[in-house]
């Protein structure tokens, strides 16, 4: 039954069963893949190189990695938070070859996608989180270890996917199971792993029409926050995920607004501080050189109703204009 | 070269984000075209948001530095 679950996993992803293996969450998947591929280039050196705006699941590998006597440094991104050649090539010259490169596939945050294809330049190996973009968008090529997260495409939670290539050097970080698959923790979740399986097909059926429907939901609600005075909408150009829209107003208290929102029935996320359970503001907004308060992540789902979109567009202007007289600002 | 002394300090310890920005906007708009302003400020969103007001607003952001007592500071200038 978990051969089952493995094998539409692979499919669907199109990579072979015996490189998939599931962990129990996403930052499982990441940790394993991140750390395992350092293990397995431990003699070529010990520099982690990541994008400045990767999910903390990966930033904390770095420092974790750093704990254990090694190097992590970052790649800066653009104001659409995207890394590029030239980024890639100052943070080798500055830090040297890296012994593993990590480029997600997309950001959570912004939904930039990101040229994973600057690291095929060179011959460390990529480590690629997919987390964002999986069960919505095909997994870029030329990497050696990848990780995405069931939950993420409507599977159950507690479900990770590691992916590791099998021309791929891959040792395990931590300590051993005496298992058949050296990767995995414990004994599979196998109910999950099926259920993480059928979702993840039905996720990439519906994703053609969903994308359309996002992606002009998204592009019409950019349009609405754009035409608010002293706003920064984060919508990267070309190509993107079509279910994410983010957007900073100037003067506002990012708490306020998403309480607001809530109190008029939407549920969004915001990077600013004081609002994400975190005295700090999003890293990914700072590595941007975008502002960080008034922060708003909309995400829409599979369940989102577009009437819903529409009405939040009409609420915001209004809503945007009174917390900044509430703050003593026009 | 040292700076030359701001025209204006805006002290916004124990303030969080985004009061120290809209301090500062008030601040700059109070001084002379060519004059600093220094804000303090301790709000962990201030390193970001000030250079992200300065781009928004066309006024130069001009270096940090920290008081005698480590809170962190933050010089701009008014050029328009």
């Amino acid at each position: 039954m978990l051969d089952n679950a493995r094998a539409v996993v692979a499919e669907c992803l199109g990579v072979r069963p015996d490189e998939v293996t599931f962990t129990p969450s996403g930052t499982h998947a990441v940790h394993l893949g991140v750390l395992g591929l350092l293990a397995g280039r431990a003699r070529q050196g010990d520099l982690l190189l990541a994008s400045s705006v990767e999910h903390s699941a990966v930033l904390q590998a770095g420092s974790w990695h750093t704990a254990r006597g090694g190097r992590f440094e970052t790649v800066d991104v653009d104001a659409h938070g995207r890394v590029s050649p030239d980024s890639v090539a100052a943070a080798t010259a500055q830090h040297g070859v890296p012994a593993v490169i990590a480029i997600q596939s997309a950001n959570p945050e912004v939904g930039a996608l990101q040229p994973v294809e600057v690291a095929h330049v060179m011959e460390s190996p990529l480590f690629v989180d997919a987390c964002a973009s999986a069960g919505r968008l095909p997994l870029p090529e030329g990497w050696s270890a990848a990780a995405a997260s069931a939950h993420k495409w409507g599977g159950p939670a507690g479900v990770g996917v590691l992916l590791v290539r099998r021309s791929a050097r891959w040792r395990n970080p931590f300590p051993g199971d005496e298992r058949i698959d050296e990767r995995a923790v414990g004994f599979e979740n196998v109910p999950a792993a099926l259920a993480a399986a059928a979702a993840l097909r039905a996720s990439l059926e519906e994703q053609v029409q969903l994308s359309a429907e996002h992606f002009s939901l998204t592009t019409m609600l950019a349009e609405t926050v754009r035409s608010i005075p002293d706003t920064q909408v984060f919508l990267a150009p070309g190509d993107r995920l079509p279910h994410v829209l983010a957007f900073s107003c100037l003067y506002v208290d990012g708490e306020a607004l998403v309480s607001e929102l809530d109190r008029l029935g939407f549920a969004v996320a915001s990077g600013s501080a004081c609002t994400a359970g975190s005295l700090e503001p999003s890293h990914v907004l700072a590595a941007m050189g975008a502002l960080t308060h008034g922060n708003v992540r909309v995400s829409l789902g599979r369940d989102t109703a577009a009437a819903d979109v529409h009405r939040l567009a009409g609420e915001l202007p209004g809503l945007v204009e009174r917390l900044r007289a509430r703050a003593g600002v026009s | 070269m040292s700076e030359p002394v701001p025209a204006l300090e805006v002290d916004c310890r124990g303030m969080a984000c985004p009061k120290p920005v809209i301090e500062l906007s008030k601040a700059v708009a109070a001084v002379e075209v060519g004059k600093t302003v220094v804000l303090v400020a301790d709000d962990a969103a201030a390193a970001a948001d000030v250079q992200a007001w300065c781009r928004m607003r066309g006024q130069e952001y001009a270096g940090s530095g920290t008081t005698a007592d480590g809170v962190p500071t933050y010089l701009v200038r008014r050029v328009s």
